[in-house]
């Protein structure tokens, strides 16, 4: 069975005069279920490496496959299919449309999967409530406190059942009790079985993953 | 994007591709659109004012050569004028005759004709009084016209004071005159209150009436006219210049073939006849003239609109730079993003074409109004108005919807972040 992610030797290059090197030759795996974390300093190719992850971004060289897809031959289409319904997104900034309600903003990320419309309300108030804010589903996102964003930003990247979920500094805005209850809500969607890959700075959000791999440089230095 | 809304079919060894059902497009971008209200009001603002400008522009250019339609054809499409050509050497006189009036009125079509010649009078000033008083300046050189009584009729002269020749001044020769309204300020006469008299050269002329204006022959103004009798006894007139014919409406073309045969049988090929152009040939050319001014002025108003449109577009997908990220992140391409900001756009312009339809409208009737005239305007054009507000919006969102679609959603993202 192939590994759910699977880069070889990616590189991604920015700026073509003197191009400034963000991953160098990156080999890396995630099998299906696992709980990563990514950690690295400031600048040290982080947050490249989930762009590619993630299909938001191309690498300059080397191959990826999701699932045994080479991801690399994808048209613009097939990218935007796979981040539809195999990828969910949790950002550092939550990224939530201010003017619509909290339920709108979970009910956005089916529009682009081609799902029927019929029962995506109930759909997106599902996993709001699996991340404990259903009450909340009339509110803008605007009255919300950044736990509460943050819960609101994971019920949106779950709702379309991803099999991988990309949290990007997930708890970076968060003050520490709401780191705990957010890593709370992300065990138990691990619990679930989805594959998680965590980018963050914080040593205890990495300590959370089982499996936790160093970013310097460009380059993956080890794995624990 | 798909019209069902069912999910695309999966594939064993295939990615899901994206897909999005035309439903959902309408609601993202009329979410989209009411995200800001005020941002939409003001783009649908700049439109409404584009449309309005062209509607207006091309209901008032409608109303306006009708009227001018209108007055062409009571005027200039019932006037004949004619005159006699120079006669070949050795050949008759085509001189017209004396009674061409009473001929022609004869005429089927024929509403009054009457005579006109400029009269020879020797280089002869004319003076507002009878006494020549060398140490004043008010002779003056002033065109002097021999009319037949029925000409006043054929020119729709209408009397300021006093009255106008018959035919009894005619017969008799009586040295009686009317004056231009021109001419009688020139030479000093005001209302014909007593007997007052001008002299040309030593010729003394009672004024009987003076005129306060001409529907044609717009130089009777400024002459002094005496009867035709009176022409031929004094200066030897030796035949009318000129037979001026007012007719009914459309009769003009066929009188116009006619008229050199009544008057002159024997020399029909002797005589000019000047008749209006078929009147459709010419509402045609002034419709068509002031179409392309007042559609060169909608066109512009309509422009100022599109880049108005264009703007608001362009800066809105530069404020959504991070929810185009996000979409983008959620599986949206490029095709979805393009269409949902020319959808939003051409929405608006064709909105903006409804209210700028019904402002244009009210502008044109409100004109019309004003002025006594009766508003005129294609049902097309308000009808086309939304089409053509669409496809402004549409042409507009063009270069904005297409940037957003062009950009990467790791850069959309990093942008709006």
């Amino acid at each position: 069975m192939p590994p759910l992610v699977h880069l070889e030797k990616v590189s991604r290059s920015f700026g073509a005069d003197v191009p400034v090197r963000a991953l160098r030759e990156v080999d890396f795996e995630v099998a299906s279920g696992e709980r990563v974390s990514v950690v690295g300093a400031s600048g040290s190719g982080k947050t490249t490496l989930l762009n590619i992850i993630g299909c938001l971004d191309r690498q300059t060289s080397g191959r990826y496959w999701i699932d045994g897809v080479d991801v690399a031959a994808l048209t613009d289409r097939g990218r935007a299919g796979l981040r539809s319904r195999e990828i969910g997104f949790v950002f550092q900034s939550f990224h939530l449309l201010s003017y619509r309600s909290v339920l709108e903003n979970v009910m956005l990320a089916e529009v682009y999967g081609g799902r029927e419309r019929s029962g995506r309300a109930e759909r997106a108030l599902a996993a709001l409530d699996a991340v404990g804010i259903a009450d909340r589903a009339d509110a803008l996102p605007t009255r919300l406190s950044g736990g509460q964003r943050q819960r609101v930003a994971i019920a949106r990247a779950i709702v379309g059942r991803p099999r991988i979920l990309l949290c990007d500094e997930p708890t970076g805005n968060l003050d520490s009790a709401t780191t705990a209850s957010i890593l709370e809500l992300l065990g138990s969607l691990y619990d679930d079985g989805l594959t998680i890959i965590v980018i963050t700075h914080d040593a205890g959000v990495a300590a959370w993953a089982e499996r936790k791999v160093r970013i310097t440089d460009g380059q993956i230095q080890d794995t624990a | 994007m798909t019209d069902s809304g069912a999910a695309p079919r999966e594939e064993a060894g295939r990615p899901p591709v994206a897909a999005m059902s035309w439903r959902d497009v309408v609601f993202e971008s009329f979410a989209g659109m009411f995200a800001r209200p005020g941002r939409m009001l003001l783009t649908v603002l700049g439109t409404t004012i584009g449309l309005a400008a062209l509607v207006a522009t091309l209901g008032l250019s409608q109303t306006a050569s009708q009227q001018i339609i209108g007055r062409f054809d009571e005027l200039a499409a019932t006037e004949i004028t004619v005159s006699s050509l120079p006669a070949a050497e050795g050949q008759p006189s085509n001189a017209l005759p004396w009674d061409a009036g009473r001929r022609l009125e004869r005429l089927n079509g024929v509403v009054s004709a009457g005579t006109l010649s400029a009269v020879d009078v020797g280089g002869r000033l004319v003076r507002g009084s009878p006494i020549d008083d060398p140490r004043s300046r008010a002779a003056f050189k002033i065109t002097v016209q021999a009319a037949s009584p029925s000409l006043f009729t054929a020119v729709r002269a209408r009397v300021a004071s006093g009255r106008l020749l018959d035919g009894g001044h005619s017969l008799r020769g009586d040295q009686v005159a009317v004056l231009g309204p021109n001419a009688a300020e020139q030479l000093g006469v005001g209302r014909l209150d007593g007997l007052r008299s001008i002299a040309v050269g030593d010729d003394v002329f009672l004024v009987i009436g003076v005129l306060e204006g001409v529907e044609r022959k717009h130089d009777l103004l400024s002459s002094v006219i005496i009867p035709e009798g009176t022409a031929r006894a004094l200066y030897r007139l030796p035949a009318p210049e000129a037979v001026v014919v007012e007719t009914r409406i459309g009769a003009a073309s066929m009188l116009s073939r006619q008229v050199p045969l009544a008057l002159r049988p024997d020399a029909a090929d002797g005589l000019k006849v000047a008749s209006p152009e078929q009147p459709q040939q010419v509402r045609a050319g002034i419709q068509s003239d002031l179409d392309l001014l007042f559609l060169m002025l909608g066109g512009v108003s309509l422009l100022v609109g599109a880049i108005g449109i264009a703007n608001v577009t362009l800066v809105s997908v530069m404020e959504r730079t991070g929810e185009i990220g996000l979409r983008r992140a959620m599986g949206a391409t490029r095709r979805h993003i393009a269409t949902q900001f020319l959808l939003e756009s051409a929405t608006m312009g064709a909105v903006g074409g409804v209210l700028g339809a019904s402002a244009g409208m009210l502008v044109v009737v409100g004109v019309a109004f004003y002025q006594t005239w009766t508003p005129v305007i294609g049902p097309w054009i308000p009808l086309l108005a939304p089409v053509v507000g669409g496809a402004t919006g549409l042409l507009a969102g063009l270069y904005p919807a297409l940037r957003a679609a062009g950009l990467e959603p790791v850069e959309a993202l990093r942008a709006g972040t």
